[in-house]
């Protein structure tokens, strides 16, 4: 019983935070800002239903094999992101402020 | 095209998590017969692996772990054990890769057939290994490494 609510309060507040991170890439502004907002909130998101997951499941093979994904998303997707990021800096990519932007686009500045 | 940077990071989660994508290619392969995957698909990742070496530690670091000039020969060796193994069904008396007739003594009907396939699924994942290596250094070709 108490298992079953720690389970589903889990995959839920995952998948809110998969919610919020696919907000967060549309509405976003630059390439910095989206990779932001995705590598964090979704890495948080997939970790958390996937340990949702695992606490449904107790404890056998098909939670072993759980624990292993867990594990490989917590390493490579953050790493993922940092590439994604490391690159577009090297290559020249300027980030977004304000004041570049002209007052007509509602859109990206805001307002 | 950019010149390559050394990153601790990346270099660092790409040598942790390559020798796991290398096991689960062979597992992929292995079990073949019995689950989803196969020669492609385990040949596939098993040169996603080499390739994440490839993309993080540079071009000449990965050339210890597997070098330009083996793409094409562990290509045409695979397509070799395909071929190799349909031909020796087909000179035993059967038809083209009809497992029935390979000439391996000691072994059931059904472990025969299970032997040939497998033979075929590595052969199909040497070749698509070696030929996805060679795809990618062959894009690299007249760009400086380094």
């Amino acid at each position: 019983m108490i298992t079953n609510i720690l389970a589903i309060t889990a995959v839920v507040s995952g998948a809110f935070f998969l919610i919020v991170g696919s907000i967060g890439l549309i509405r976003l502004p630059d390439f910095y800002s989206r990779n932001h907002a995705t590598g964090k909130s979704d890495t948080l998101g997939i970790m958390l239903v996937i340990f949702g997951l695992i606490l449904l499941e107790g404890f056998s093979l098909n939670s072993a094999k759980l624990f292993f994904a867990f594990i490989f998303v917590f390493l490579t997707n953050p790493t993922g992101t940092h590439a994604l990021t490391n690159a577009a800096l090297n290559s020249g990519l300027k980030p977004w402020f304000r004041k570049n932007t002209g007052k007509g686009d509602g859109a990206c500045t805001g307002k | 095209m950019l010149k390559y940077k050394f990153n601790p990071i990346i270099l660092l989660v790409s040598r942790v998590v390559s020798p796991f994508i290398m096991i689960f290619a062979l597992y992929v392969i292995f079990h073949g017969h019995y689950s989803p995957g196969g020669g492609f698909q385990g040949g596939t990742m098993f040169a996603a692996a080499l390739l994440l070496i490839r993309l993080a530690a540079g071009f000449d670091i990965a050339q210890l772990q597997f070098k330009k000039i083996l793409g094409t020969p562990l290509g045409s060796v695979g397509v070799l054990i395909y071929f190799g193994t349909g031909f020796l069904a087909m000179l035993s008396g059967g038809e083209f890769l009809n497992y029935h007739f390979l000439p391996f003594a000691g072994f059931k009907a059904d472990e025969l057939r299970s032997l040939g396939i497998l033979m075929v699924e590595i052969g199909v994942g040497l070749a698509v290994l070696a030929i996805l290596v060679a795809i990618y250094d062959d894009l690299l070709e007249g760009y400086p490494h380094d």
